[in-house]
Formats: C-alpha cells, structure tokens, sequence
C-alpha cells in the first residue's frame, strides 16, 4: 500500500479497496497467517472450554477494579509482544543494511514500524501496565470496596482496547503512520501522508484517550474521596501518592493530546490550515502544543513506578520508608515541574538563547527531586533487613540503571550539548534507558510484587531471575552501543548505512534486543510455570512478603468486597501498625454489603467507537453517521438502566469470612 | 453507583447520601448567577454592535475581560465553588488548573513568539531574538 489509490472513494466502501489489503507483502502475510492460526487457536480453545459465557458475564462486563486491572496487565503484556516485535524487526534491519545492502524492510514498512513501535509501547503497553496496577492496588490500599465510578472504570478500559485493536487493524488493512510516534506536520499533513496511516494513528490515540482520560478522573475521585477512616493525605501509602499526582497529570494533560489531534484532525479532514506549510498554518505550533502534553506523559509514566520502588524497598527492608513526607513532596514538586519542561524536546527548532536557557535550566532542576527519592530509597536500604527476592532485585537494577539515564538526561538538557544529539541514538539511548531501567523495570517489580494478592500464589523464582537477567543484561547489551553510536552522530530512524566502522555497535545492539526477547519469554514462562505450581506456590496468608500496607490485610486474592468492615487506619504503614498491635480480625457482626452489578454497556460502546474509528478512516461517512447515532443511542439507553447495584447478603460474607479464619488459622498451626 | 459505603451502620440506601451535605445553592442564588451572565453577555454583543469603544484591540480586550469575570460568575453562583466546597479540594484543583493555564498560555506565547521571529520566512538573523 504505497500508492494512493486515484480512485474517487466510493459510497459503501469509502476509500477502501482490496488493494488495502497488504498481501503483495509477504512479512505481513506471512505475520497475518501466524496471527490467524494463533487467534483460531484461542478462539477455539475458548469455545470446546465454553468459557465465552464466563468470560463475558465474569470479566469483560466486570466493574470489579481488580478485574479490570487484571484486563488491563493481560492488553499492555498482549501489547509488549506486538511493541516488541517492532523493536527487534527495526534491530534486525539496521544491523543487516551495511555494507550496500538494503536489509529486508522497505522504506516505507520500516517507517510503519519504527512509529508503530512508539505508539504502542507508550500508549498500550506501558499505560495499560501502569493504569492496570493503579487500578488493581490504589483501592485496595486506601481500603475502599471499588473506585468512585465502577461502570465508568470498565468503558475506561474497553475504550482502551478498542485503540488497540484499531492500531493492529492497521497491520493487516491498509497501512499505519509512517511519521514518528509524535505525527509532527507538515509530514503528518493531508499533503505529505495523504493514505489512511496517520488516520490510524489519529483515531487509535482518540478512541484510547477517551479511556485514559475517564480513567485518571476516575482514580483522582477514588483517592480523594474514598479513602478509609483515619487515612489522612499523609498517611497515604507512596505509591497511592504517585498515582494520585499521575492521574492529575492524566487529567491535566490528556485534553491538550486530544485537541491537538483534533486540530490536526481538522486539517487533514477539513481542509483547514493549522498546520501546514501555507495559509497561514504553523506546524511549529503543532509541535509546542504536543510536547506540553508529551513531557508530563512521561512522568505519568514514571512516578506510579516511583511509588512501586517505594513499596518495594520499605516492604523488603524491613523498614518505614526513609523520608515519607519528603517522597510526597518530591512528587508533588516533579507534578508541577513536569509542566514546565517541555521546550527541551525541541532545543533545536529555534527559539532564542533565553527560551532555551530557561528551559534547559528547569530541565535540569527536575533532577533534584528525583535525586531526593534516589537517596530516600538508599537511605530505606540503609541497615536495613534487606531480603533480595525479585522486586528488590528490580529496584536495585532501577536505582543503578535509571541513575545513568538520569545523567545522559541533565546532558541533553544543556542546550548546547542537545544541538549536537539532538535526534540522534543518544537520544534514543537515553529514553530507553529512563522507560526501560524506570517504568519497565518498576512495572516488572510491580507484577511480581503484588501477583501474590492477585491470584493467591507467588511467581516462580528461577525463571523470575532468568527474566530479570536477561531484561537488565540486554537492556546494557543493547542500549549502550546506542550512546556511543549517538555520539558518533548517527541520526535516528535510520534504514541503511554506509560506513561500515558502525556496523559492529549495530550488531551488538541486536544481540542485545535478542537477549530481552529472552527476558520476556522467560517471563511468560515463570507466568506458565508458576500456574502450573501454583499449588507449591500458595499463599494462605494474604500477605507473603510480610508488607505494609492496607492492601495485605485482606486475603489474596481479595474477596469481591475487599473488606468485609472499612479497616480504620491510625498510622502510616496502616497494616504494618495493625500487625504489631496485634489487631484482631473481626469475625463476627457481619452486614450486606451494597455493590455495583456487572454491565455489558462498556464493551458495546467500545466496539460500536471502533467501528466509528474505523469508518472515519476509511471515509466511509454512511458507517461512521450510523456508528455515531449508535453510540449516542446506547450511552443514552444506558441511563435508563436502573437495575445497577445489589447487596451481597451477611451469611455470603460470613462464609467467605470463615473459610479465610479457617485458611489462617491452618497456617498457624502449620 | 457508588460501591463505598464507608460505614456499615448504614443502610446501603444511604450511601448515595453522602454527598447531600454539600450546598447546593438556592433560587435566589440562582437568579443572581442568571442575571449577572445575561448582563455579562449582554454588554460584548453591545461592545461590537454600537463600537462604543472606538478599536477593535480594545473591544476584543473588554471581551476578554468580560469573558473572565463571566467564568467567576459561573463557577460562583452555577457551580457553587467556594474556600469550603469539599473539603477546599475545589479550590485546591481551580487554582492548579488556573497555574497550569497560564504555564500552558504564557509559555506558547512566549515560546511560539521566539520561533515565529526567528524561523519563519522573512526573519533571518537569529541575533535578533534572544
């Protein structure tokens, strides 16, 4: 799909012909084929078990938060497969065109793929992952029975799913954005990307940040207001804290995005001038206004893998968290700091001496909050009682990871230093190194941390360090070619070279990313095996790390209603504090329960947004007017929906209860 | 809608109730917020019709400014904002909102205004703007 069919579109089909359909390409038949056996494979696997059914009333219409976030780890671990493939396809090609050769992707399906590979690993995978623990853990730790809106929670994250889906739809109808993840004009222009790529892009990214959006109000009213009994703000866990200021940032943000893609929207679909060459359109604009969303995108990123590294340290130390109040404030101050950045994604565009000191010099405050957590983890680690299982194992890959990152950072942030990396592999190198050895790394101390709470079992540690090692060596192996390269000056994007001196840093690139490809398959295989074990792997306890927080005072996996009474919280480290006064289960005087029931109205409205989505793209108006009414029609059906709460009466509880006394009191005697 | 029923003393009806103790408003209220707007709005539509203010930059100032106070007016009377509404959180979150649009507006402006003299046909000379 190069060129742009001549064609007028056509009524029933908009601009769509067979000729979308990539089969002149034989990687992406080929990858089609693959994808087709597995999906009938899953497919039929879940129909012969005739778990549609369950799947359906238990999960997709679940409004359970830990449901949802387990919906959500399932899309960003999915999702790291596709992001990943990108990755090594991209490593494989720049290894291989060297020396006249012209590697094995074309110009136009390499650039698919390296924006491909932005889009996905940002928007669905590392946003999922860190939306499905936020979501999974920040009621449970505040000791709420649910977030504020339920219902709302599950279109947040069908939403999500329906941008995913529409970003692998592209793989296999028509093409995706050949621009760079961030779709700058004039080249993002209706001019210049004239195919459905950047339409793609534009939709998957709306349809998505509807999710996100909903998601971070949804989160800030939960922590705001549901907190239990005796929670004051500073008796908040830290990583309740972070996502508090992340789903700020979320909220704050996410509109910029939206009405940015929107503006762009409207040039390429209304013939307006925002940003074009012409008539008065600036594209420079386009580039101000993304970066004032994609800064603060990062450190949505970031700080929850903060907050995790902080429940990970003082849990496996053994010890209250070194400087509480100041991890709160470095937070706080990184929220505000984080606004105030964005220039530095573009030193180079032209603004004056003063715009660019200033900039570089707030860039370079930054650091010192962030320096402020590195010492305050130290600090929990300090004569601590420090037991190196897996998510202490991540943390202190993090600490000595992200801190190299950290220092490429505050070099980029020297305006003078950036004109001379300024897009090129050092760049890439640095970001790989604060995503990966930051929000990767944390997110992968997160799952280990916290699977325990959701299925009741631990993950297997030998294939947990296998995983762990070969993330951490490849990342090094992979990443640190990259710096030097950078400073050798090689630009990003790049599809063929010809000084052949670079070819072995590109080649040890590659084994690098060949290694992580090991580290995820080692970590789906501790997922498999440790579900096979799970029995040898069992916790009865509810809180197998001997933790802190509120979220191990309950059994794991948690009940449906969390709790069975709201705990009353009386210190920081709520659970910690209730262990060593010896604060007793209650076991009788037990009440219904009112909760929220299951609804299908999330889904639908997803899929009806995709079909919308994909309508849109493919200038098929009579689809999009119908999907449109539809989705309309269904949200305002839904209002009428007055069957959505029911009580869990006081003997299901009591049951529950019991069999939770029975289960520790056999590890007592044990 | 709400899953949270933070005692269980109470009865799950009334779970929906815990946000009745907030202020919301009363007619008189009502009216106020209502006249004031008409007026508010009332006036720009006077501003470009009559000209009253001789240039067009002034009028699309006392807009503006009309605009602002209209906004005040609507979170006063209309959504019922004050120090006290929800523990301050309201007033904690307007005047983020209010910091971060004026990093966001003052910060293109300055930020557009440097790139526009500096790289857009017809400037040259990057001495110019520092």
């Amino acid at each position: 799909m190069t060129e742009q069919p001549t064609i007028a579109p056509s009524f029933l089909f908009g601009r769509f012909t067979l000729e979308a359909i990539p089969y002149h390409e034989p990687i992406l038949v080929a990858t089609f084929i693959a994808v087709a056996i597995g999906g009938i494979a899953v497919l039929g696997a879940i129909s012969y078990f005739r778990l549609w059914g369950y799947l359906w009333k238990e999960w997709f219409t679940s409004v359970d938060h830990k449901r949802i976030g387990i919906m959500y780890m399932v899309l960003g671990i999915i999702m790291l497969l596709r992001g990943f493939a990108d990755a090594i396809m991209m490593r494989l090609q720049q290894a291989l065109a060297f020396g006249g050769s012209e590697g094995y992707l074309p110009a136009h399906h390499y650039d698919q793929v390296f924006t491909a590979h932005g889009v996905i690993m940002i928007f669905f995978v590392a946003m999922p992952l860190v939306t499905g623990l936020m979501n999974y853990v920040v009621p449970l730790q505040i000791g709420a029975r649910d977030v504020s809106f339920p219902f709302l929670n599950n279109f947040s994250f069908w939403m999500t799913v329906s941008g995913a889906i529409l970003v692998m739809t592209s793989l296999f109808i028509g093409e995706f954005a050949q621009t760079g993840w961030l779709a700058y004009p004039p080249l993002s222009g209706i001019a210049y990307s004239p195919n459905v790529g950047v339409d793609y892009y534009i939709w998957a990214l709306q349809i998505a940040g509807v999710g996100t959006t909903l998601s971070g109000i949804n989160l800030i009213c939960t922590i705001v207001k549901m907190r239990c009994p005796g929670m004051t703000m500073m008796k908040m866990p830290v990583f309740t804290w972070t996502s508090l200021c992340t789903n700020v940032l979320i909220v704050a943000t996410f509109p910029i995005l939206t009405a940015t893609l929107a503006l762009l929207t409207a040039d390429r679909y209304l013939g307006t001038n925002f940003f074009t060459n012409d008539l008065g359109g600036n594209p420079m604009m386009y580039v101000n206004l993304i970066w004032i969303w994609g800064h603060p995108e990062v450190y949505i990123l970031i700080l929850p893998a903060f907050g995790i590294f902080s429940e990970v340290t003082s849990a496996f130390s053994g010890k209250r968290l070194f400087g509480y109040t100041s991890m709160v404030y470095a937070t706080v101050v990184i929220t505000i700091l984080s606004y105030l950045v964005w220039l530095h994604h573009f030193f180079t565009m032209g603004s004056g001496a003063s715009v660019n000191s200033f900039f570089g010099i707030t860039t370079m405050i930054i650091s010192i909050p962030t320096g402020a957590k590195m010492f305050n983890w130290l600090f929990t680690m300090y004569r601590g009682r420090i037991r190196f299982e897996l998510p202490m194992m991540y943390t202190i890959a993090f600490m000595l990871t992200f801190v190299i990152g950290g220092m490429t950072g505050v070099l980029l942030a020297v305006p003078p230093a950036d004109f001379v990396l300024h897009n090129s592999l050092f760049l890439i190198a640095h970001f790989h190194n604060v995503i990966i050895g930051g929000v990767v790394f944390g997110l992968f101390a997160g799952i280990a941390f916290w699977w325990p709470k959701a299925f009741g079992f631990r993950l297997d540690p030998f294939w947990g360090k296998m995983s762990f090692w070969f993330w951490v060596v490849g990342f090094y192996v992979a990443f640190m070619p990259l710096y030097v390269l950078g400073l050798m000056g090689v630009t990003r994007r790049l599809r063929v070279f010809d000084d052949p001196s670079l070819h072995i840093w590109f080649i040890i690139a590659a084994f690098g990313a060949f290694l992580i490809a090991l580290g995820i398959a080692s970590f789906l295989i501790q997922i498999a095996v440790s579900i096979k074990n799970r029995d040898k792997l069992r916790d009865t306890t509810g809180d197998p790390w001997d933790a802190r927080t509120l979220e191990w005072a309950t059994s794991s996996p948690p009940p449906d209603y969390n709790f069975a009474f709201t705990p009353v919280v009386h210190d920081l480290d709520a659970w910690w504090d209730m262990k060593h006064r010896g604060a007793a289960r209650p076991l009788t005087g037990f009440r219904p329960i009112h909760m929220p029931r299951n609804s299908g109205t999330g889904p639908i409205l997803a899929a009806i947004s995709f079909v919308l989505g994909f309508a849109l793209i493919w200038y098929i108006w009579w689809l999009a007017a119908l999907a449109f009414v539809a989705l309309l029609g269904t949200a305002i059906a839904h209002t009428f929906n007055y069957n959505r709460d029911f009580d869990i009466p006081a003997d299901v509880i009591a049951r529950t209860e019991e069999a939770r006394t029975k289960l520790l009191a056999a590890q007592v005697n044990a | 809608m709400s899953a949270h029923d933070t005692s269980a003393a109470h009865a799950p009806a009334d779970a929906h109730d815990a946000h009745g103790a907030e202020p919301h408003g009363s007619l008189r209220g009502y009216m106020i917020g209502f006249i004031l707007s008409v007026i508010l709005t009332a006036i720009p539509f006077w501003l470009v019709m009559t000209g009253a203010l001789g240039s067009t930059t002034a009028t699309a100032f006392a807009i503006m400014g009309l605009a602002v106070v209209q906004i005040v007016v609507h979170m006063v009377y209309f959504l019922h904002m004050n120090f006290r509404t929800e523990g301050g959180w309201s007033m904690l979150a307007l005047v983020f909102t209010l910091i971060l649009v004026v990093i966001m507006l003052a910060g293109s402006m300055w930020v557009m205004y440097h790139l526009n003299t500096n790289m857009m046909p017809g400037a040259h000379d990057m001495r110019q703007m520092l």
